[in-house]
């Protein structure tokens, strides 16, 4: 693999660019960051692009990692440091600030009325997720194991990871 | 310490495991609360999860507290990522391997919705009122979820009128509060 320090330095400063743009998640600017690394840069191909993604899906942790997957795949270990920090500094360091400003007036009523305004929204926002990962895929049967792992995470205390589990099983079986 | 064991157990996404912990184990939030700190993560750029244990490791313990919590999110699931990349690409192949990430993702979908589920009791005490809270909900989804309109615009413009009418009922009720 061929590193060079121009190449990690543009892999940083995209990301450092794309990370105040990621609103609603890093997931939003994903196409703006195919057009860098698959066209631009042309350091990864479409399958491996597609992959990072599958990957940080399903593994265990917070989404975001799949930056990491492209960075790897592009540049190897610093690639994924370049990109990781990237997509992380500014957004951080914006979400420490404005979240001491708003405790700090938790009693103003424009903060009170962000926060009434926003829940729904928030809320909606999780079924869409729910409907969209679901609704992609082709075929009915992971649909009611989807539903099925909607109601008893709501109903039940049952752990999640067993939840996780169960479904890695059916799916193995070629159930779904 | 603690978003390390939350961020292990995430698969598909921290966010239902995070109210669980955070919410229903250890109490150190409502489910108030944690809408409220969603909320601020999900409009803030950057990755809502990462938004929301940064604002909750500072909240507890300061500055500190939100980079422990951040590093507790991030590190172990990184290592296990990267070790999965690795792995991927001599198993990509495999039916089972597939079939197996089909059914958790399946499963990983309806732990977001469930934790929606739950969430969606705090809309009780919302000062918007019941019926207002689904109507801007079912909105939401709609836009979203079904005509998959850009979440940028749909954050701002929604959120936007849904922030002013809260304002205006929380006006309505400061005045009503005044007069008795």
């Amino acid at each position: 693999m061929h590193l060079s320090l121009d190449l990690l330095l543009s892999l940083f400063g995209h990301f450092l660019v794309l990370s105040l743009l990621a609103v609603g998640g890093a997931i939003t600017v994903a196409p703006d960051m195919h057009r860098v690394l698959v066209g631009n840069l042309g350091v990864l191909t479409d399958a491996q692009f597609n992959a990072s993604i599958a990957i940080a899906q399903a593994a265990p942790g917070p989404n975001i990692l799949f930056v990491a997957v492209m960075g790897y795949q592009a540049a190897g270990l610093a690639g994924a440091a370049a990109t990781l920090a990237g997509i992380m500094l500014p957004s951080t360091t914006l979400a420490l600030m404005v979240a001491r400003w708003g405790h700090a007036r938790r009693d103003w009523r424009a903060v009170q009325a962000f926060k009434a305004g926003m829940a729904p929204i928030v809320i909606a926002l999780m079924f869409s997720t729910g409907w969209i990962l679901t609704a992609e895929t082709p075929g009915w049967r992971h649909i009611l194991l989807t539903i099925a792992a909607a109601v008893l995470v709501s109903r039940t205390r049952i752990h999640l990871l067993l939840l996780i589990g169960a479904g890695g099983l059916v799916g193995a079986l070629g159930w779904v | 310490m603690a978003f390390t064991l939350l961020a292990l157990q995430g698969f598909g996404g921290v966010l239902a495991i995070a109210q669980r912990v955070l919410v229903e184990q250890r109490r150190w939030l409502s489910q108030e609360e944690f809408l409220e700190v969603l909320a601020v993560g999900q409009v803030l750029p950057g990755p809502n999860i990462c938004n929301v244990s940064l604002m909750v490791g500072d909240r507890f313990f300061g500055w500190r507290g939100a980079f422990a919590a951040l590093a507790g999110m991030m590190a172990v699931p990184l290592v296990i990522v990267l070790i999965l990349t690795v792995l991927y690409t001599q198993y990509a192949m495999n039916p089972a391997v597939a079939g197996a990430l089909k059914g958790m993702g399946a499963v990983s979908a309806g732990l977001i919705v469930g934790t929606g589920i739950k969430l969606a009791g705090a809309l009780r005490s919302s000062p918007m009122g019941v019926p207002i809270s689904i109507a801007f909900g079912i909105a939401c989804f709609i836009a979203v979820a079904l005509l998959r309109w850009p979440l940028v615009w749909v954050l701002f413009v929604l959120g936007a009128i849904a922030c002013t009418w809260a304002y205006r009922r929380l006006a309505a009720r400061i005045a009503s509060g005044a007069e008795q």
